[in-house]
């Protein structure tokens, strides 16, 4: 379990994330939401480790990720910002194969190998395997990089808006994916989300940010109704339900 | 391209490098160990062919690592300030000490490669527009800037004729007891192939390397340092060669992507082959005189430069 306890980051003399305190819960998918500058990213960046807290910890099986060994913890925790900006001329299999570089520094063992052929058959890529990834649409390079996750075989799974420069059709390609990787594999996804139905759709529990601070916390239908969503965003959401899924109508609200 | 077509053209051509020259040496000559054919063909062939591998080889992965560290095509140690940095920290030794030895040179010639790499980079990280031209751009003025603080103060201190003889990259006086500063590049390279991964992964950002567990600042310095020896190695050998680090990498890149532990025996390889045939051309036309290689280097270097540049932006950006 990743708890995180009293976590403060400022840049300058502002605050981008003011003491939150939250527990990420095991083998579910938790959503990050909350409008621009909210502090969303900031939070994911501090508990994968890329961000130094200023005051405040996090804690992995009750350990500060700060006293992990790097290549320890690349073993529990896997973390994807966006990478659609990468310039990298490498094939889909030369990328995955990256993914198992904590556990053989680059020396693939057969066992490694394998790792990396399941990551691509799950992601539905091994007909494009050598493709460099310069050649790749924007939905393949994402499938690419959550190949690359799996391959990395952690636990916890955390995205940076793993749906931003996607159309509709890779967007749920992407969401069903990671759907699949908590119920069918066990692991545990954070991620940052824009869009507020994907996260009422596809997320077990959703953490609310405003400011910097958590304004809500929890299961998803705590979230996801009409008081809720006023205190977060400051407009007046109607949610409909529709096949079973909550979907919040927020294109024409009056706030 | 494979391996095997590269080496055997890096044979073939070394064979043409060792047997051409003012001195009409045949390959008879050499069955008599007393002969003078034998005897320059031992002083000077021979060095001469061993610093064109060394120092093609070197030149070419140095622009490898520094593409891959710096996440854009167009960075070599000719346009980050590298080389530039290297001839000043030897002036440098040169004001400082008044009978200045070699090891004083080469050991200041590091330490200013070095810092001013080290500078050039933290200048990449500070810029927020980070063009694939732009970035080298600046790289080239800094790399002015540099290089007019050695004039200025070599024409001072009356020393610009030394300095002008660094800048241009020759391997006309390269003979047996003057090139063995070389040798300390093959450390380099075989450093560069056991850090192949580590470059690799850190040719993808901070946070992506530190995803995978790997320091990506200890990843950097080493691969800096090791562009440092390779690049002060050659400047006080051969002098400055322009362009071999930029197009050699590049031309690889685009047929065998960027994975290091795959591409770097090739870099290697074309920047041999390359070299010897710039040389050979120089020595070729107007004989029994030479061109300097960094003349031939420069004329065929920069059209392919500016060929890539017209076609290769699309590529360079992706």
């Amino acid at each position: 379990m990743i708890e995180i306890k009293g976590l403060t980051k400022r840049f300058g003399n502002k605050p981008v994330v003011e003491d939150v305190s939250i527990k990420i819960q095991s083998g579910a998918i938790t959503s990050f939401i909350g409008p621009n500058g909210a502090g969303k990213s900031t939070l994911l960046s501090m508990v994968s480790r890329l961000l130094d807290a200023d005051t405040g910890e996090v804690l992995l099986d009750k350990n500060n990720v700060k006293q992990w060994k790097s290549d320890e913890f690349a073993k529990r925790v896997s973390i994807l910002k966006q990478a659609n900006f990468l310039n990298v001329r490498l094939t889909i299999r030369e990328l995955v194969s990256f993914g198992r570089y904590p556990y053989s520094k680059g020396r693939l063992t057969a066992e490694d190998e394998q790792f990396v052929d399941q990551a691509i058959e799950y992601m539905n890529l091994k007909d494009m395997e050598d493709k460099f990834l310069d050649e790749l649409s924007g939905g393949q390079k994402q499938r690419a990089f959550i190949a690359m996750v799996i391959a990395q075989d952690t636990e916890f799974i955390l995205l940076d808006e793993p749906l931003n420069n996607l159309d509709m059709k890779h967007s749920v390609q992407i969401m069903k994916i990671l759907r699949k990787l908590v119920d069918d594999l066990g692991k545990t996804v954070v991620i940052v989300l824009h869009d507020i139905n994907f996260a009422s759709v596809y997320s077990d529990y959703i953490v609310a940010l405003k400011n910097g601070k958590v304004v809500k916390d929890g299961t998803t239908n705590e979230i996801i109704n009409s008081d809720a969503l006023r205190e977060i965003y400051d407009m007046n959401i109607p949610v409909q339900e529709q096949n079973g899924c909550r979907i919040c109508v927020y294109f024409n609200s009056h706030s | 391209m494979r391996l095997w077509m590269l080496i055997i053209a890096a044979i073939i051509l070394s064979f043409i490098s060792l047997f051409i020259g003012a001195i009409d040496i045949k390959p008879s000559h050499l069955l008599d160990w007393d002969s003078r054919e034998m005897k320059i063909f031992l002083i000077s062939r021979v060095p001469r062919l061993i610093a064109i591998i060394l120092a093609g080889a070197g030149m070419s992965i140095a622009g490898l690592i520094m593409q891959s560290l710096s996440r854009n095509k167009f960075v070599s140690p000719t346009t980050a300030g590298t080389l530039d940095a290297a001839k000043l920290g030897i002036l440098i030794s040169m004001l400082f000490f008044t009978n200045v030895t070699y090891t004083q040179q080469v050991i200041f010639s590091f330490a200013f490669a070095l810092i001013g790499t080290l500078v050039f980079m933290q200048i990449l990280d500070r810029i927020k527009f980070k063009d694939v031209i732009f970035v080298p751009l600046i790289g080239i003025m800094y790399g002015n800037i540099l290089s007019s603080i050695t004039t200025f103060f070599a024409y001072e201190a009356d020393l610009l004729q030394n300095i002008s003889a660094w800048l241009m990259g020759s391997f006309t006086l390269i003979i047996a007891g003057r090139y063995e500063l070389l040798y300390l590049s093959v450390p380099a390279v075989i450093l560069a192939y056991l850090y192949a991964n580590k470059f690799t992964v850190a040719g993808m950002g901070e946070d992506f390397a530190k995803n995978l567990g790997l320091s990506y600042k200890f990843v950097l310095n080493i691969g800096l340092i090791l562009v440092a020896i390779i690049a002060t190695t050659v400047v006080l050998t051969v002098g400055v060669i322009p362009f071999l680090g930029l197009i050699v990498p590049n031309i690889v890149s685009l047929y065998m992507g960027d994975n290091l532990r795959k591409t770097i025996p090739h870099t290697a390889v074309l920047g041999i082959v390359f070299l010897l045939i710039c040389d050979i051309i120089g020595r070729v036309i107007v004989y029994p005189f030479e061109i300097p290689v960094n003349v031939t280097v420069a004329v065929i270097g920069s059209a392919i430069f500016l060929i890539m540049l017209f076609r290769g932006r699309a590529y360079a950006k992706k």
